[in-house]
């Protein structure tokens, strides 16, 4: 298995939409295929419509408010004492994730082809805020498919779906968590794919959604890319790309640009959600060494038993905690361009801890998790390692959970 | 030796009606329990169809859902399903039995193990719901060394061009899906729209078997008996979980059921 260089990775895949041979196709059943083609053909012409481009771009300049800042974490540098610690603030974008990309351009390619709903899975809740968002914005009617157990769990995300005039629809099958509420969304598509579009919250499902996804969140690198040549003149020599990794769309986002560069310049840690450190649930298929399985339309490393039932997963971040990853982080792994490792429950609130005691920002629970590894390597790495860390999702809607774990000083801080 | 799937429509022609096949999950709510069902329904059903629970099914609605859950809970395995069929054939060889599911379970159990058990303990055909053409070719050519049938399923979203080269590919059997929805859906398109899409099929290769699922009970199964066969599945499964619920005798109350079924169509 090999990644080519210079062509992008979301277009790697071969004829049925695989990645390196056997990551990701499209297992999806029959009545979905022509939709599917449909959203293929449509977007594989207005990727490289340079009148989409612009509008693309205009969206995402004066709606979404990019670039987002790149910064450094003075203070954590100095506490850490080994590499210099930076961090892409992601969170700035409109709506505070980095889910505000691919919902929007998930918004402007059904108003292309003239649906007038469009739905969506969300975990965290991040997902499905900025698609109800993008939808009243362009005149979108707008469904959420949400795990009951999240919208327990996230409730600021819910209220402000419900206020962008979005119905939030608890599922309350398996889980009740992501997993749950892609599946349910799939099947609301199945019967409504006539009048409906959807939008996968992620790099994953059927390989379009993989690909419209990975597409949109490349932004980020893109920036990222720009920022970081005007800081210090060009890559740096040695640079450590951290992100947490659920589903994998912000981590692809963050790396897409960063591709074709060495590993030994430009390396790429993905943390997985490793669970609670008593439980052996967990969300890390690619650190702990899942099976290839097929969910969601695709085929992926994923938490299952040996019959093939998926497997429950567990994480203090809903963002996080679903038991597979997208096709292009399973071929990533297997081309070994990146590496992936996992952080614990307890690792991700230190994190948070130590992140908001010395700087003014304030990561949500699934970058925490990237903080805990970048901050743990950083400490013997050299002065001269640029670590920049994916601070892809801002800490409000978690702060139900900070406070009941934290205590209340660390959610009126900051 | 024909497949039993096609004597099974062979004789219903003969009869003048369509084949009548049924639906319920493996396991559904024990492995016993669904083995009595399959035994007790056969009189009446033609072609039976066992589902292979799976906890993430994406085209099932609620009441499949249900009663995939409900065998998972009460431990069904995969070598389970070939122990009812195979326990079922040693009084019914001639009744044929397809297995339903989603293609994880298969991959797992890998496709070449899978079969050759699907061979042993008597399976006579397949639906793999998330394994659509082309990407099932290969496994569609392996279950013909097989002497099993795959079965294509068809959706009113297929396109006309889709059509013609799947049927092309296919074994004597098809499924079509009667309308856009998840199984168990309410019948939101009239019995004859969807008998004129069945005809453009049928037109395509008269020779192939097309039977019609998705939304068909008691009430519309009377309307829909010109095709070659008719399946019920959530209906089915939801007169287990009635039952279930009213703590009666489900494989009493399934027989009762699939017989006012046969009545309707003959």
């Amino acid at each position: 298995m090999k990644l080519k260089k210079g062509v992008p990775v979301i277009d790697q895949g071969n004829k049925l939409g695989f990645w390196g041979g056997k990551f990701g196709g499209n297992f999806v059943p029959e009545t979905l295929k022509k939709p599917i083609e449909d959203l293929e053909v449509l977007f594989n012409k207005l990727k490289k419509d340079k009148k989409f481009i612009q509008e693309r771009d205009k969206y995402f300049k004066n709606w979404i408010g990019v670039p987002t800042r790149f910064i450094k974490l003075e203070n954590l540098t100095k506490h850490v004492g080994g590499a210099q610690i930076w961090s892409k603030v992601v969170s700035d974008a409109n709506g505070g994730a980095h889910k505000v990309y691919n919902a929007t351009v998930h918004c402007l390619l059904a108003k292309r082809s003239g649906k007038k709903v469009i739905i969506g899975d969300t975990g965290a809740g991040y997902a499905g805020k900025m698609l109800s968002m993008a939808a009243k914005k362009f005149g979108l009617k707008c469904k959420i498919f949400m795990g009951a157990k999240d919208i327990a769990r996230q409730q600021p995300n819910v209220k402000a779906m419900k206020k962008n005039g979005a119905e939030v629809v608890p599922v309350y099958s398996g889980s009740q968590t992501l997993v749950d509420a892609v599946s349910e969304c799939m099947r609301f598509w199945v019967a409504n794919c006539d009048t409906t579009a959807m939008c996968v919250g992620s790099t994953v499902g059927p390989a379009v959604f993989v690909r419209i996804c990975g597409w949109s969140t490349s932004q980020i690198s893109r920036e990222l890319k720009v920022q970081l040549i005007d800081e210090f003149g060009s890559i740096p020599k040695k640079l450590k790309l951290y992100n947490c990794v659920g589903g994998g769309s912000s981590s692809f986002g963050f790396w897409n640009e960063f591709m074709d560069y060495d590993k030994k310049q430009c390396e790429f840690i993905g943390v997985e959600a490793g669970g609670p450190a008593k439980s052996k649930k967990h969300a890390a298929p690619l650190t702990y060494g899942s099976k290839i399985g097929i969910l969601h339309g695709a085929a992926q490393y994923v938490n299952q038993n040996s019959d093939g039932q998926i497997e429950e997963t567990e994480s203090i971040s809903a963002g996080l905690d679903y038991p597979g990853i997208s096709p292009l982080h399973c071929f990533l792994k297997d081309t070994k361009r990146a590496r992936y490792t996992a952080a614990s429950d307890e690792q991700a609130l230190e994190a948070y801890k130590l992140v908001t005691r010395f700087e003014k920002l304030r990561p949500s629970l699934e970058p925490s998790h990237a903080f805990a590894v970048a901050i743990s390597e950083s400490k013997k790495l050299s002065k001269d390692t640029i670590v920049v860390v994916n601070s892809c999702g801002d800490a409000y809607k978690d702060r139900g959970i900070l406070e009941k774990r934290l205590g209340k000083k660390y959610v009126k801080s900051n | 030796m024909l497949n039993p799937i096609s004597v099974a429509f062979k004789k219903a022609k003969q009869e003048n009606r369509p084949a009548l096949l049924t639906y319920i999950v493996a396991g559904d709510s024990t492995k016993k329990q669904s083995l009595d069902i399959l035994k007790s329904i056969s009189k009446n059903a033609d072609i039976l169809e066992l589902g292979i629970p799976h906890n993430t099914p994406v085209a099932d609605g609620s009441q499949i859902q249900t009663s995939s859950y409900r065998a998972i809970k009460n431990g069904m395995k995969m070598n389970d399903i070939f122990k009812i069929v195979k326990d079922f054939k040693k009084s019914n060889k001639d009744k044929p039995i397809i297995l339903m599911g989603y293609f994880n379970m298969i991959f797992q159990y890998g496709e070449n193990n899978f079969l050759n058990k699907c061979n042993s303990s008597g399976v006579n055909g397949l639906i793999v719901v998330d394994l659509p053409w082309p990407e099932n070719k290969d496994f569609a050519k392996k279950c013909k060394k097989k002497s099993i049938y795959f079965i294509q399923l068809l959706s009113p979203t297929t396109t006309i061009k889709r059509l013609k080269k799947i049927i092309k590919d296919s074994h004597p059997m098809n499924y079509f899906i009667s309308m856009l929805s998840t199984t168990g859906g309410k019948l939101k398109v009239s019995p004859n729209h969807i008998l004129k899409n069945y005809t453009k099929i049928k037109k395509i290769d008269p020779k192939k078997e097309i039977v019609i699922g998705f939304g068909i009970t008691e009430k519309t199964i009377g309307k829909l008996k010109s095709a070659d066969g008719l399946v019920v599945g959530s209906a089915i499964c939801k007169e287990i979980s009635k039952s279930l619920k009213y703590r009666q005798n489900p494989v009493t109350n399934v027989s009762k059921l699939v017989k006012k079924l046969k009545n309707k169509i003959l």
